[in-house]
């Protein structure tokens, strides 16, 4: 099972397999995987293999190495790749090529990663199933019954069915942490404007974050050193330096380290038993590796979700517009009369019913006499949200909590009821509204064997603190070193 | 039936193209006139995941061009999206700003066109930055409703300045838009070229009527995208009329139709209504995410400020002074922007005569610029060469006619002027040989010498033609000088 870029580098380095032995074994593993899982929208096997070949290349004559040389890598369908199709999971973008690769595409690449293909996502990133998604759910690899989440399922499952140790998924609600959670890995949400998002296909602009996925939270901090920091074609990036997120996961030693916890968030309604055990267990491990356990409040906690579900869908409905059939994309096949039916019959075939009502929603509350009634209320709660983070961050050094409300659960559950799949963000919207890093780290099994994730969220740029408590954690636990079975 | 007392009132939205080598938000060039499509980047086409990066330097221009008129600049501004669906619109949304534009609350003050003695101040309420939308071409020859697009134009830098509704006339309108495109060019904000639709003119007009001591307010119209002066005047001149017309017909008011959209229609001489559709758009504007609010701090403005040198009625003044030269001449070159200013000033300086710098500059060095379709910035002759080629004209070392070869030789080829004088085969021609050559002219032609000596020294015009044609350095003064003395002594 590939299931270690560190192992995978090793392997290279010692001489006992090759980039393009090891490009051959991921890309078996997806053909393995595929029929079952439906974790890729494309694989390009030529390229992998092409790129594999350039690695092994590059070793022999002795050139220097990238940081991840001829490890397989998956890329969410909603990151720009100028030799693959980007399609965001979205009729609209059925066999789109863009003419460029996004920023954290051309940084894999330039770090000698291979690229193996993209992967399966809710049309759009929006959903927390994949089930939205135009080409096919995705099935979680510990249950193919069970959602692996979402909208970053393809990217949570290919690396929970082995096929590549490595993913690359976008976080704008929770779309990371989420099927990192419901799928048994780790996630990471890094700060907003950490990463850049030049080449990220916009869903929602302010909130919209490149994250790492891996089984552990070293691995993480590998592909964090690759894809994190300044670029000025981003002018939401940060302009702050990027330390070596490696160094973070060398120590286990959490005394002085202070963890706040949303105690009465873990009483709220809906919250499975095997979530609450999950997070009291976690409590007690962070406190037997010295942490100081502080409970902790945000009392605008209530409001996440509506702020998000204005907020989100405004910025959405705007960043769709785009595709309107003109320019590319789906347009309707059938001669329109005139323009505007030429605009809504290519919108009304290309998008999907999640994406429609995400634009109807935002459309509504951006209207002339509305706005300050939805969207303009809603950033004056995303102020107070913002400000109930930074108090909580003046007294602890972390926040732990749950990722969700639930293990994973069956397909076509929630499809049908988007109040229920938006509630699945209960936990995960509010470092989105105030751009913390968080993640999401395995952290125990429910009865029936599906795994739970806790997550850890931290002040602003401090990624290298949650990677720390997250190594530390795992460390003492064994709960990412659990593998499906195959 | 006389006419009630009525008002006009009239309010502009100025629309002018920034002059900045590249596009507002991506690197693309702001060139007009390439092939279609060819000036064009992800982000100006607005595909998926592109982000837009702002242009520091319009964001100076703006400044510039918002205190040249009075405005303040907030210490902060900050960008929105403002949607609507249209071809030329790949995102489906400009990025423009609505609450807090870069430039607030200016004016400017014109002569007033009824009283040339009087001024009129008029309010300028905003100017804000955005991006322009592509170019649709309907194609109407294809017989079908077939549209090309070009988006070359796509993410050019415009400022819209807006007027407060303080103009009375077409008159009026007429020397505000002179005005402030006098200002545009001087400062080098904008070319201001009208048929490149680098400005571009929107008009709202309606009337104040008097109905015996009751004011009534005829509908709003807005006259869109007029790229002429000329047809701003006319089509506020057919409004002023139309609006009686309509309003003694239908007795419509702003209470009862409030503000419609109306187009120009140069061939017929008429305003038309747009579509309803266009009308009643709701742009729900909101903060673009993408981009952050500028802070623009009171000290870099204050730079700014001081680095705008002076009006253009000041160069005016100044040139005519300095120089000696009209009032007339002392505008054409200040209407050219500043840098036409800063040649002139070079050339007028350095070859001593301002009056024949001037009529250079306006005849040679505009036509050439025209012909070439370069600026002067760019321009091959550089000011200190024209100079240096005037001051052998005033000393007599090159005549007007071979100076100009010369400058057209240097316009196309470069170099110096050494050089083009070598490469056009001109020499100063000695004074024995001009006295052989005037002789020979002399013998050959005895009707001019009789005609000077009966006291017609214009006769002599002739020879000078003649010499010319035997040797095209003859200097013509020379030859007139020449040949009245020779005809004297004989």
């Amino acid at each position: 099972m590939l299931d270690s870029a560190l192992e995978v580098l090793r392997l290279q380095a010692a001489g006992e397999a090759s980039a393009v032995e090891i490009a051959e074994r991921a890309l078996d593993a997806i053909e393995a995987s595929q029929s079952t899982h439906n974790a890729y929208t494309h694989v390009d096997r030529e390229a992998a293999l092409a790129a594999a070949k350039s690695v092994d290349a590059k070793r022999a004559s002795g050139k220097p190495l990238g940081a991840l040389a001829g490890v397989p890598i998956a890329v969410k369908d909603v990151l720009c790749t100028s030799d693959m199709p980007t399609t965001c999971s979205s009729e609209m973008l059925r066999g789109f090529r863009p003419p460029y690769d996004a920023t954290v595409v051309e940084k894999l690449r330039a770090a000698d990663a291979v690229i193996v293909g993209k992967t399966n996502m809710d049309e759009f990133a929006m959903g927390a199933s994949t089930e939205t998604s135009a080409f096919g759910i995705t099935k979680n690899p510990w249950d193919p019954s069970r959602t692996p989440g979402g909208s970053s399922g393809g990217a949570a499952a290919a690396v929970a069915a082995g096929t590549v140790p490595l993913s690359l998924g976008t976080d704008t609600g929770g779309s990371i942490r989420q099927p990192a959670a419901f799928c048994g890995v780790t996630g990471l949400k890094p700060t907003y404007g950490r990463v850049s998002r030049y080449g990220l296909v916009a869903f929602a602009s302010s909130l919209d974050q490149i994250g790492p996925m891996a089984w552990s939270a070293d691995e993480c901090a590998l592909l964090m050193n690759v894809i994190a920091g300044f670029e000025p074609r981003d002018s939401t990036s940060l302009d702050q330096a990027v330390p070596d997120f490696t160094l973070a996961t060398e120590s286990n030693d959490l005394r002085g380290m202070r963890i706040g916890v949303l105690r009465e968030s873990l009483q709220a309604e809906g919250i499975d038993e095997s979530i609450r055990t999950a997070v009291k267990h976690a409590i007690g491990v962070f406190a037997e590796l010295g942490a100081e356990i502080v409970d902790v409040d945000l009392p605008h906690r209530e409001y996440w979700v509506p702020t998000y579900y204005v907020i989100a869908p405004s910025e959405a409905s705007s960043n769709l517009s785009r595709y309107d059939g003109a320019h590319y994309g789906h347009r309707a096949a059938a001669e329109a009369k005139d323009l505007v039916s030429m605009y809504c019959r290519s919108r009304a075939e290309g998008f999907g019913a999640e994406v429609k009502r995400r634009i109807m929603i935002g459309t509504y509350a951006l209207s002339e006499g509305y706005a300050d009634e939805y969207y303009n209320k809603a950033l004056k709660v995303r102020r107070l949200i913002r400000g109930d983070f930074d108090a909580a961050f003046s007294q602890v050094d972390l926040l732990l909590g749950p990722v969700t409300p639930t293990p994973a659960f069956s397909l076509g559950d929630k499809i049908d009821d988007p109040i229920q799949m938006y509630l699945c963000d209960l936990f995960t919207v509010g470092a989105n509204l105030a751009g913390v890093p968080a993640i999401s780290l395995p952290g125990g099994f429910d009865p029936s064997g599906l795994p739970i994730g806790i997550q850890l969220q931290a002040p602003t740029l401090e990624e290298s603190r949650l990677l720390f408590a997250a190594s530390a954690f795992q460390s003492a636990t064994d709960y990412h070193t659990q593998r499906p079975n195959q | 039936m006389s006419q009630l007392p009525t008002t006009t009132i009239i309010g502009l939205e100025v629309h002018v193209q920034l002059k900045t080598a590249t596009k507002l938000f991506c690197g693309c060039s702001t060139k007009f006139g390439s092939p279609p499509n060819t000036q064009v980047c992800p982000v100006c086409l607005g595909l998926p995941g592109a982000l837009p990066v702002i242009n520091e330097h319009a964001i100076e221009l703006a400044i510039r061009a918002g205190l040249a008129i009075n405005c303040d600049i907030p210490p902060l501004t900050k960008w929105d999206r403002k949607q609507y669906f249209y071809p030329d619109l790949p995102k489906g949304y400009q990025i423009s700003q609505f609450d807090l534009p870069i430039c607030a609350d200016g004016c400017l003050e014109i002569t007033d066109p009824a009283d040339g003695d009087a001024t009129r101040k008029i309010g300028i309420t905003r100017a804000h930055l955005e991006e322009d939308a592509g170019k649709s071409m309907h194609d109407e020859a294809a017989g079908r409703a077939d549209s090309r697009i070009d988006l070359n134009r796509c993410g050019t830098p415009l400022l819209e300045i807006v007027s407060e509704p303080d103009l009375r006339t077409a008159e009026e309108a007429l020397a505000y838009l002179t005005k402030l495109k006098e200002i545009m060019t001087h400062l080098g904000v904008s070319d201001c070229e009208m048929q490149e639709g680098s400005l571009r003119v929107d008009a709202n007009v309606n009337l104040h009527i008097d109905k015996h001591g009751e004011r009534i307010a005829t509908p709003i119209v807005e006259v869109k995208n007029m790229n002429s002066f000329r047809n701003v005047v006319a089509a506020l001149h057919f409004e002023v009329d139309r609006q009686y017309a309509e309003w003694e017909e239908t007795g419509n008011t702003i209470e009862t139709h409030g503000k419609r959209t109306f187009g120009w229609d140069d061939v017929k001489g008429v305003t038309y209504p747009q579509r309803e559709k266009e009308e009643s758009a709701d742009y729900r504007y909101f903060p673009c995410p993408d981009l952050l609010p500028i802070r623009i701090p009171s000290e870099r403005v204050e730079e700014i400020r001081a680095s705008l040198g002076e009006t253009p009625e000041e160069t005016r003044e100044r040139l005519q002074s300095q120089y000696g030269i009209k009032a007339y001449d002392a505008d054409v070159i200040v209407s050219q922007g500043r840098a036409m200013v800063e040649y002139y000033d070079v050339v007028a300086m350095a070859c001593g005569d301002g009056k024949r710098a001037s009529s250079w500059i306006q005849q040679d060095v505009m036509r050439t610029l025209k012909e070439q379709g370069e600026d002067i910035e760019t321009f091959g002759v550089t000011a200190e060469q024209l100079a240096q080629l005037l001051s052998k004209v005033s000393s007599g070392e090159l005549t007007n006619d071979r100076a100009r070869d010369v400058f057209k030789h240097l316009s196309e080829n470069g170099g110096d002027i050494d050089e083009a004088i070598k490469a056009l085969g001109i020499e100063a021609v000695d004074e024995s040989e001009m006295e052989t050559l005037v002789k020979e002219l002399l013998a050959a032609n005895p009707k001019v010498v009789d005609d000077v000596k009966n006291g017609n020294q214009k006769a002599v015009g002739s020879l000078i033609g003649q010499a010319r044609g035997r040797n095209p350095n003859a200097n013509p003064q020379k030859v007139r000088e020449i040949a009245l003395r020779l005809i004297d002594q004989a």
